[in-house]
């Protein structure tokens, strides 16, 4: 199949925001909509956790398993050619998602997978697997590897770990007090041991675009790898990984309307060929000895042992529903619920919204602290009429300890989001300090 | 009352805000518990009599939502109230906590099935609405847990 073309390439888009008639259409997609909370509509405003799933894709990943179901890349069989053909046509849909080669995109089992599966190729490099091809990528004692302030765990563990494996040193850029990523401060950070840069696109806390544009060439002019975590970015903006000047992305399938258990790594076909493999064992090699084994190029030296076909093929199916819809539309859409939500939030007492301003480019998410309320009290206020919102610390725990509290309330919108439904969730948070009788200015 | 109401009753509201039994010192023995998820924190302490042999006190301190610190709160008070009846016999045993502990537990994890005996933990039955949330059973076990902590380690003579 063919993907639409995408000439939308983010930011301000001129494109109408989905109609009352469109929306409802786009909901009626959704049967989890259709359920009660404690005798109110399902509210969803989790998305960013993970996204509720159009029975497109819950067919799609059921029809495989009734009608194609076989091992893939293995077998001559007239079903297990078929389910090939499947797995690799999902592999070629998220190739034309991301204008990029069909081989240098990798099936993982999420978005953190893909995050170890590159720092551990990385740590095998730097022990000297892979040979001459891999060894301009080996760390060693002096480097650096730099993330953010603001990473989700997911982006800064696997770092941590392979410092402490390699003798690299773990450098963050800080963010300000206002939880956005301190430019200034890059310039100090990213510099000439600088190996490996790796953030985040959209933060999963604030919501913000990170600044892409500076760090980019910051960590090129250093000659590191730059390596992007897109969860945040996938379900929302056009993700091209080539214009963007990034080496790798990752991103899981389940916040992007598909199946859980499925995520992508992008990679150069240069990076992911020259890399020694992660995960090992069958159907990633040419030749085994008692020995050794010589591994396949990728993707195959990347997805041992049988893959996530069913998984891989509602993904596909999740990413032509988006495209159908068209980026630029949900862009508009969501540039508007967001705005909505961020000014709705201003307008409440006691309530702070962590991350920059309201100008700040940003997805149609926010989290914010209840003055003299616990986050997990103000989720239960929410979860009583309906609304789904995240409590915690998201993942984030660096980023929530430096803007002063343990945990917060987030609510994330998705394609099937109304302007009213945004409304209720600002009214239910203006509600949340009266609930525990703290009303007015000074309770 | 709506479920909203029957976890967060007045006397939690007030636990929370007036917390019982808060304040440890310097040489008390402590447990220290966390909700990873939500960053709920409890450290406590069980005050012993001189000859070991019962609960004198509960102290405690922490941070996080409401029910995680009036439980704690709840069960400092539940200790207090039992061994100011210490003349009758009243304070607490090993065993007696470990009866209170396995109990708390029951009715948490009982999905509303099993209310918490007013007679026994007397205003901290007012937790039994907790048990219908299970997203939260987990914040309000957390002194509980902590005491149990403690009770396995004093047994192991550490």
């Amino acid at each position: 199949m063919t993907l639409s073309p995408a000439p939308y390439a983010g930011g301000v888009t001129e494109a109408a925001p989905f109609s009352s008639a469109e929306l409802e259409h786009i909901r009626a997609q959704f049967p989890i909509l259709r359920r009660d909370l404690h005798g109110h509509p399902l509210l969803y405003l989790d998305s960013a956790a993970t996204a509720q799933k159009p029975s497109r894709v819950i067919e799609a990943e059921a029809t495989f398993y009734r009608e194609a179901n076989a091992a893939v890349h293995r077998g001559a069989h007239t079903l297990a050619g078929e389910a090939t053909e499947l797995y690799e046509d999902a592999r070629g849909t998220v190739a034309r998602f991301l204008a990029v080669n069909d081989d240098e995109v990798i099936f993982t089992s999420n978005a953190t997978e893909g995050l170890n599966l590159i720092a551990y190729a990385i740590g095998n490099a730097s022990l000297g697997r892979g040979g001459a091809a891999a060894a301009p990528y080996a760390l060693r004692e002096g480097d650096e590897i730099v993330v953010t302030e603001l990473e989700h765990h997911a982006n800064l563990i696997p770092w941590q770990e392979l410092a402490a494996r390699t003798g690299a040193t773990l450098r963050f850029i800080p963010v300000d007090d206002s939880g956005a990523i301190d430019v200034d401060a890059a310039t100090g950070v990213i510099g000439a041991r600088t190996r490996i840069l790796a953030v985040s696109h959209v933060s999963n806390v604030t919501g913000a675009h990170s600044p892409l544009e500076t760090l980019v060439p910051l960590a090129r002019a250093a000659g590191a790898l730059v390596v992007l975590d897109a969860c945040q970015s996938a379900p929302h903006l056009p993700l091209r990984p080539r214009e963007l000047d990034v080496d790798v992305a990752v991103f899981s399938g389940h916040k992007l309307y598909g199946p859980t258990g499925i995520g992508v790594l992008y990679g150069r076909a240069e990076l992911l060929n020259a890399l020694p493999p992660f995960l090992t064992g069958g159907s990633m090699i040419t030749t085994v000895t008692m020995e050794g084994a010589e591994y396949l190029p990728a993707p195959q030296r990347f997805e041992p042992g049988t893959p996530r076909i069913a998984q891989a093929i509602g993904l596909a199916e999740a990413i032509r529903f988006v495209d159908e819809l068209g980026f630029d539309r949900i862009a508009a859409t969501e540039h508007q619920l967001g705005a909505r939500l961020l000014a709705g939030l201003a307008e409440l007492p006691g309530i702070r919204v962590l991350g920059a301003g309201i100008d700040a480019p940003r997805v149609a998410l926010a989290s914010v602290v209840v003055d003299g309320v616990h986050a997990h009290d103000a989720g239960q206020v929410l979860d009583n009429v309906g609304i789904a919102a995240r409590v915690g610390h998201h993942c984030a725990q660096p980023l929530h300890r430096r803007l002063g509290v343990t945990a917060s309330l987030r609510v994330s919108a998705g394609v099937h989001t109304t302007a009213d439904e945004i409304d209720q969730a600002v009214a239910a948070i203006a509600g949340v300090r009266h609930f525990f009788g703290l009303t007015g200015e000074n309770a | 009352m709506s479920g909203l109401e029957q976890l967060y009753q007045q006397i939690i509201m007030d636990h929370s805000k007036s917390p019982h039994g808060y304040g440890l010192t310097e040489g008390d023995v402590t447990s220290h518990q966390r909700n990873p998820v939500c960053g709920d924190e409890v450290t406590l302490a069980l005050r012993w009599s001189a000859d070991g042999t019962r609960v004198e006190e509960v102290a405690w301190e922490g941070s996080g939502c409401s029910i995680s610190q009036a439980s704690a709160s709840l069960f400092a008070t539940l200790a207090t109230l039992a061994a100011e009846d210490a003349e009758a016999g009243n304070a607490w045993t090993p065993d007696d906590l470990q009866a209170f502990i396995d109990e708390f537990r029951e009715a948490l994890r009982s999905r509303g099935q099993i209310p918490l005996d007013e007679e026994r933990f007397g205003d901290a039955a007012a937790l039994s609405g907790v048990s219908k949330f299970v997203a939260r059973v987990k914040c309000a076990m957390l002194a509980w847990v902590a005491a149990e902590d403690l009770l396995t380690r004093k047994a192991a003579g550490s």
